[in-house]
């Protein structure tokens, strides 16, 4: 059996359920993310994964070897953290060497691992050099190499973009994609942001509390949450609240035509900013006549808001919008999402 | 405004002022060509000079310096020890409380009463063995436990600093413990310990009180020697050796300093 298996992972701090019965799988070869706000476990799972904390309950199951009861050590796990964690008193080199020759790797063989995967994160010319020495986006590279070194069966990753400013975060993650698809290893991440993971995953588990409230591809997660939370913590999302009744969805808005059927008779429904249309004539379906109130104007886009509601809504393109301006909203049905809890 | 940093120079000068000139009235009289008086005769380094061909004199220094060496490397280990099993092992939260006034009572407990209860410690000991009579192996006992305290704090907030997850990296990365320590651990401490050392000395070589408690005859320190020579007559003599004594503390200090800053901006 390949990949990674999670089964009734527990783990309580005290009076704090940190992690609450988690059971996932994780493929070989995919790049997962756990993505959650601060203080939902994400890290502490991803520490049980490494071996460096103990659950309380729950299996941990590797290529269909438990390693439930193993320490770090013996894990063909390694972990990218936060602080990046280089040693300070060791040159590049030596830091990436050092899961290497900790296992006894003969000499000439740390050199020529250690060199290969310096050159294929572009840090050949700094094996000499210090972690001090060194930026922020070199320091994150070789923490990377001194994990990929090791050719683990598993990569984590704990938040190891929250150190670098936005743009070169950006351009980090499309790097980061990258590799992992070029080695096809298995990359575990842990983030609290919900670009970073829509752009890097396979696959995204969205955390709160403790648990897994929802996984699937970005777009699933993106385009179908499954509640209010993860709708808001995934971007921005318009929630409309109303009743379902006669086959149609009625708000306070007006009334909308959905594409399925809720399950529920009350309920919330979403729609992205993004995905409502301006419209100089009244829609066929779903049409909202609304005022603007505010405008943002962000470059790439305009963000608008518009009441009733208030009504968030992006256009990229906009024609010439004024504040006060009547329009009507045209909200097709395909573009809304069913919350189901 | 302008008034006011007058005055706060002011202050500060005269600060200075009544802290060094009894140590420079000391250096000056110590290099004053006149066994007494108080006036300026000409500058010599003879005081210096008869103090190297007195024998009780090189005696006590010996005596001190086995003392501080000894006692600085028991001391140091120990404190090393004490403070990564302190820091790293994985105490319950209340321990924590209770380890840490541990730790800092003998700091902050007067020299008098520690001394005074080593007093009482070896007398019970002496009934076990002759070994604990007052002497030199009762003086580097007491000293290495009031040092190993030092170091410990002194180790411990250098742990601190460094953190838990280069050793969880460490981990990670296949090290067990032996090469965790001896690859990882030390060597990010080692200006931490070396510090933590030099205090430890420093405060061997400088102790007065703790050394009268527990010396015997034979084993005079420098500061005990100076005490009781003072107590007679103070001759120049005295105050070469004060001087000599005090070099050695500023040369120890600024060593120290200098250790740390290359460290901390490494």
């Amino acid at each position: 059996m390949k990949g990674l298996q999670l089964r009734g992972i527990n783990k309580t701090y005290g009076n704090v359920k940190a992690v609450e019965d988690v059971s996932q799988e994780i493929h070989s070869g995919e790049f997962f993310t756990l993505l959650g706000p601060s203080g939902c476990g994400k890290t502490t799972l991803l520490r049980m994964i490494a071996g460096l904390e103990l659950q309380d309950s729950g299996t941990i199951i590797l290529e269909g070897e438990e390693i439930t009861a193993l320490p770090a050590i013996r894990r063909q796990i390694n972990t990218v953290f936060q602080s990046y964690a280089l040693f300070p008193h060791l040159n590049i080199f030596e830091n990436v060497a050092f899961g290497l020759r900790s296992r006894k790797v003969p000499g000439p063989e740390v050199d020529k691992r250690v060199k290969k995967t310096l050159e294929m994160l572009e840090l050949g010319q700094m094996t000499k050099r210090f972690p001090h020495q060194l930026s922020g986006g070199q320091n994150q590279r070789v923490a990377l190499a001194r994990a990929l070194v090791n050719e683990p069966k598993v990569l984590l990753l704990d938040e190891p973009m929250s150190a670098l400013d936005a743009k070169l975060r950006a351009q980090v993650q499309v790097e980061l994609r990258r590799l992992q698809q070029k080695l096809g290893q298995t990359f575990i991440l842990v983030t609290h942001d919900q670009d970073e993971a829509l752009v890097v995953s396979d696959r995204i588990a969205v955390m709160k509390d403790g648990k897994i409230i929802q996984f699937g591809t970005p777009v699933e997660v993106y385009e179908s949450p499954k509640n209010k939370f993860v709708a808001e913590f995934l971007g921005t999302a318009n929630l409309i609240e109303g009743t379902y009744h006669d086959g149609q969805f009625h708000t306070e808005l007006g009334i909308f035509e959905l594409e399925k059927p809720p399950s529920w008779k009350k309920g919330l429904i979403a729609i992205r900013p993004e995905w409502i249309r301006i419209s100089d004539t009244k829609p066929d379906k779903n049409g909202i006549r609304a005022t603007v109130t505010e405008m943002i104007y962000r470059g790439t886009n305009l963000d608008l808001w518009l009441s009733p509601g208030p009504i968030r809504l992006r256009t990229s393109t906009y024609k010439n919008i004024q504040i006060g301006d009547q329009v009507w909203l045209d909200m097709a049905p395909k573009e809304i999402a069913v919350l189901n809890e | 405004m302008r008034k006011i940093n007058l005055l706060v120079s002011i202050t500060a000068i005269c600060t200075m002022v009544f802290l060094y000139i009894p140590l420079l009235s000391v250096a000056f009289f110590s290099v004053n060509d006149t066994k007494y008086g108080m006036v300026w005769k000409g500058f010599t380094l003879d005081w210096y000079l008869k103090l190297f061909q007195n024998e009780m004199i090189l005696h006590a220094a010996w005596n001190t310096l086995v003392l501080a060496i000894v006692s600085t490397i028991v001391s140091t280990l120990l404190g090393t020890i004490l403070a990564i099993g302190m820091d790293r092992f994985p105490w319950p939260r209340k321990m924590n409380t209770t380890l840490d006034l541990i730790l800092h009572l003998p700091v902050i407990i007067p020299d008098i009463i520690f001394a005074a209860a080593m007093v009482v410690a070896f007398g019970f000991l002496r009934a076990l063995s002759s070994m604990f009579e007052p002497g030199l192996l009762n003086m580097i006992i007491a000293h290495i436990t009031f040092q190993t305290a030092f170091v410990a704090l002194v180790v411990r907030s250098r742990l601190v600093s460094i953190g838990k997850e280069v050793e969880e990296a460490a981990r990670d990365l296949y090290a067990d413990t032996t090469y965790l320590l001896l690859k990882v651990t030390l060597p990010l401490l080692m200006p931490g310990i070396v510090a933590g050392a030099m205090l430890a000395f420093t405060l061997s070589l400088d102790d007065f009180v703790i050394s009268f408690f527990t010396a015997g005859p034979d084993s005079v320190t420098l500061p005990l020697y100076i005490y009781a020579a003072v107590r007679r007559v103070v001759t120049p003599q005295i105050h070469a050796l004060s001087t000599l004594v005090l070099m050695v503390t500023i040369i120890m200090v600024i060593c120290m300093e200098r250790f740390t800053r290359k460290v901390n901006i490494k």
